[in-house]
């Protein structure tokens, strides 16, 4: 285990850049692409419902305000994060790995209070189109940020083993890549989906 | 550590035994399995051909139903392109990429074994729809509403569910052949020093990353349809089925490209080896495939002309389209200039490159009347458009195959495939081709719908029929000739040597076949043909003794395993009920948390 750590962070490669850097950029390069879909099926099909109720109807500006800052400001720990894993920090990476994931399940928690709330207001899935594109949108989002969370989480407990050092920065820094990307396409939704209806 | 030094030095040994093929993480033996699981399904895919073509061979038959025959026309267009098409080109980026490039294994080597099985699990399970009387039935394009309500049973749950998962194969593929080339390029080996077959490798997944996520997510939406309850392409609801069009004709027409790309790869390996000249306008080349590959995001439309998008969009899809033809046609001069004043030696694997230039071309042809808004609109939805994609697919993507695999055929097995059955096969096939996709340009022109399992004997299109039924049956003659010579020259004895072909890429320095890491030592790159410029050096380099040690990465059943958990958790949604899917994930989160902890 350890050999391979040692192998993979003083792997040479064409670019300078590690493989598991790369691909995963490239894969996030493919995501784009998903989200860039589902935003457009969401923008094409905006106020084509043929009933209610519509956004206006069950949209909460104030609260998805609030959990849209809770998860930015998981990015500037995700950052803290990972300074402190490259510092070697045991005690400081602990606390902002934790403090990532616990505000990712803050952000979760919003979402799924919302869509409880909405489906109390009698917006389901299969209710119209605005609940459909909307539900299938924000929860492929949301299934995002649970896989992120589980993500911080099995670092976390890497970093409890004293298994995360400042040899396992890289995993850390894609961990991050992952979870920013997915912040930017909440900020981009919450942009498209709330705030230009 | 000294030991452990020693141990290392040494070459690795290759395993064998089934259990080390179920495990392997080797490059050349997952493009091996891609290679033969791709070939069985071509057969799989001709001979629902060969049926439909019984079927259709005269007016008003009854060889099969109605309904068999949307089944068999949609699996057999399902089958071409996602068990066949994409999956033949992942078995020779598979092989050939990492050898090409010096590398010794791809970037992410059990991410490759988890496509694989991904790939097969995947393709298992659409088939056995056939068990269940249930194979997919609404077209290969899976067309709303034919996927939907006017598909109710099971069939259309295996198509969603099974391109969906398939999809997944074929991204984690992309991400990592790209990886692979951008980052493990032997010393020297520049960009622009890569061998165009690489170069074609990249520009390919490029197109697969981008364009089928836009598939997963119309996938996604008709799933929500079919299982869920929602509306989203129903009028009623204020749904709209061309939604559905657009996004599976954004991905769709990409996935043209991804098709026929890695067929330009191999042309452009096959024709200068074979011509003994540097391939003309290598950048030009290059170039083009990239240009190919951007302006074929902007054409999409094209194939929805008769839908009634208006004059503007049809002619901006109409130009768009009709651009594509100048870096194509860049390339085939680029082809021919090649050949132009060299040293042409006419062995199988040229005369397929040079079949593939004249019929891939001719269907290229077809393919701006096509573009052509206006002409489409009468020669939309008619055999005229069958002829034309099987000409681009038949006469040019498999014959480029059919090129890379008499070509490279040494390289794997040490052995050469028969020239003398070759050339049964070759006439065989190319007449039996033409003799089945010429005639249906007429029968379309002269009104014949596709997709249509009879037609009444007024129509006159009785001996044209029965002419596009022999030639389907000389062809399906000659596939089965090729297969005889795959097994018989399996048996025959290892004559070729590293460089059989006296070729210019690296892959040609290493031993045939290659041992399981490739090279002894990773050759130092000068020139854009390091064979051509030092034969004597190259092979030193690459077969010479070992001078730095060599890690070569574990085999793993771990990714056997995840890409089962994989389709079966996929597959459980076909029980109607939301939670049955979490089972499989359970299974999923277990491979992944393994595959994290073994050592790699």
């Amino acid at each position: 285990m350890n050999h391979t750590a040692v192998a993979a962070t003083h792997e040479e490669t064409s670019t300078g850049l590690s493989n598991f850097k790369l691909g995963f950029w490239t894969f996030i390069g493919s995501e784009t692409l998903f989200f860039g879909a589902l935003i457009s099926v969401y923008m094409v099909y905006q106020g084509r419902s043929v009933t209610g109720p519509y956004p206006s109807n069950v949209f909460d500006i104030e609260l998805t305000t609030l959990s849209t800052f809770v998860l930015l400001m998981s990015s500037l720990a995700m950052v803290l994060a990972l300074a402190m894993v490259q510092k070697g920090s045991r005690k400081g990476s602990l606390f902002w790995l934790l403090a990532t994931a616990v505000m990712g399940m803050i952000f979760l928690g919003f979402q799924a209070y919302e869509f409880t709330h909405f489906v109390h207001n009698g917006l389901k899935l299969d209710t119209n189109l605005f609940g459909s594109t909307f539900y299938l949108l924000t929860g492929f989002h949301g299934a995002h940020v649970t896989v992120g969370v589980l993500w911080l989480l099995a670092l976390w407990v890497q970093a409890l083993r004293g298994q995360l050092g400042q040899g396992d920065a890289l995993r850390v820094e894609v961990a991050g890549l992952y979870w920013h990307f997915v912040d930017i396409v909440w900020i981009i939704i919450f942009t498209f989906v709330y705030l230009l209806d | 550590m000294v030991t452990a030094e020693a141990t290392i030095r040494t070459v690795p040994k290759s395993e064998s035994g089934i259990w080390s093929w179920i495990t392997t993480v080797d490059h050349k033996r997952i493009g091996l399995m891609y290679g033969v699981t791709a070939i069985f399904f071509f057969l799989v895919g001709g001979l629902e051909a060969l049926l439909l073509r019984i079927q259709l061979a005269r007016p008003e038959n009854d060889f099969v139903s109605a309904e068999t025959f949307n089944q068999l026309y949609t699996m057999h267009g399902t089958t071409m392109i996602f068990l066949v098409g994409m999956p033949i080109a992942v078995a020779f980026f598979n092989y050939l990429m990492p050898l090409q490039i010096g590398a010794r294994d791809v970037a992410f080597p059990r991410l490759n074994a988890l496509s694989y099985w991904i790939y097969l699990f995947g393709a298992i399970f659409m088939n056995a729809s056939f068990l269940f009387n249930a194979a997919p039935n609404g077209g290969w394009f899976g067309y709303v509403p034919l996927s939907s309500d006017y598909s109710p049973g099971p069939n259309m749950d295996f198509w969603v569910i099974g391109l969906q998962v398939l999809g997944v194969s074929s991204i984690m593929g992309g991400v990592n052949f790209i990886t692979t080339i951008l980052n493990m390029r032997a010393p020297g080996m520049k960009l622009m020093r890569l061998p165009p077959f690489t170069w074609m490798t990249m520009v390919t997944s490029f197109l697969v990353i981008t364009a089928l996520p836009v598939f997963a997510v119309a996938l996604f939406m008709v799933t929500f349809d079919r299982f869920f309850g929602t509306r989203f392409f129903d009028p009623m609801a204020g749904g709209d089925a061309e939604l559905y069009q657009h996004l599976f004709w954004v991905f769709g027409h990409p996935e043209v490209y991804i098709l026929i790309l890695p067929g330009f790869g191999i042309i452009s390996e096959v024709i200068p080896t074979f011509s003994r000249k540097p391939l003309f306008g290598y950048s030009l080349v290059i170039y083009s495939g990239i240009l190919i590959a951007l302006v074929g995001w902007g054409v999409w439309a094209h194939h929805m002309f008769a839908v009634g998008m208006g004059p503007i969009a049809d002619s901006f899809f109409a130009i768009t389209s009709l651009i594509v033809a100048i870096p194509t046609g860049v390339k085939i001069f680029n082809w021919l200039a090649t050949m132009w004043g060299g040293t042409i030696e006419f062995k199988m694997p040229m005369l397929w490159a040079i079949a593939f230039l004249l019929f891939f071309t001719f269907g290229g042809v077809s393919g701006i009347h096509l573009g052509v808004a206006p002409a489409d609109l009468q020669e939309t939805d008619t055999y005229y458009v069958v002829a034309h994609f099987h000409y681009v697919l038949l006469g040019g993507l498999v014959m480029a195959i059919f090129a890379g695999i008499y070509y490279w055929f040494p390289k794997i097995t040490g052995k050469f495939l028969s020239e003398k059955i070759g050339r049964w096969h070759f006439w065989f096939y190319v007449i039996g081709m033409n003799m089945t996709f010429f005639p249906m340009h007429i029968a379309g022109l002269l009104g014949m719908p596709r997709r249509i399992f009879t037609y009444s004997a007024d129509l006159n299109l009785e001996t044209i029929n029965m002419i596009i039924t022999i030639g389907g049956f000389l062809t399906g003659i000659g596939a089965l000739i090729f297969a005889y010579n795959l097994i018989k020259s399996l048996k025959g004895p290892a004559t070729a040597g590293p460089n059989p072909w006296g070729a210019s890429a690296l892959e040609w320095a290493t031993q045939s076949p290659p041992p399981a890491h490739n090279f002894n030592n990773i050759p130092v790159v000068t020139s854009r043909e390091p064979l051509w410029d030092d034969e004597a050096a190259m092979l030193e380099q690459a077969n010479g003794e070992i001078k730095k040690p060599i890690h070569m990465p574990n085999s793993s059943y771990w990714p056997i395993f995840t890409a089962f958990a994989i389709v079966l958790s996929s597959a459980l949604l076909m029980t109607g009920q939301w939670w049955a899917p979490l089972i499989g994930f359970g299974l999923i989160a277990l491979g992944i948390l393994n595959w994290t902890h073994e050592p790699a």
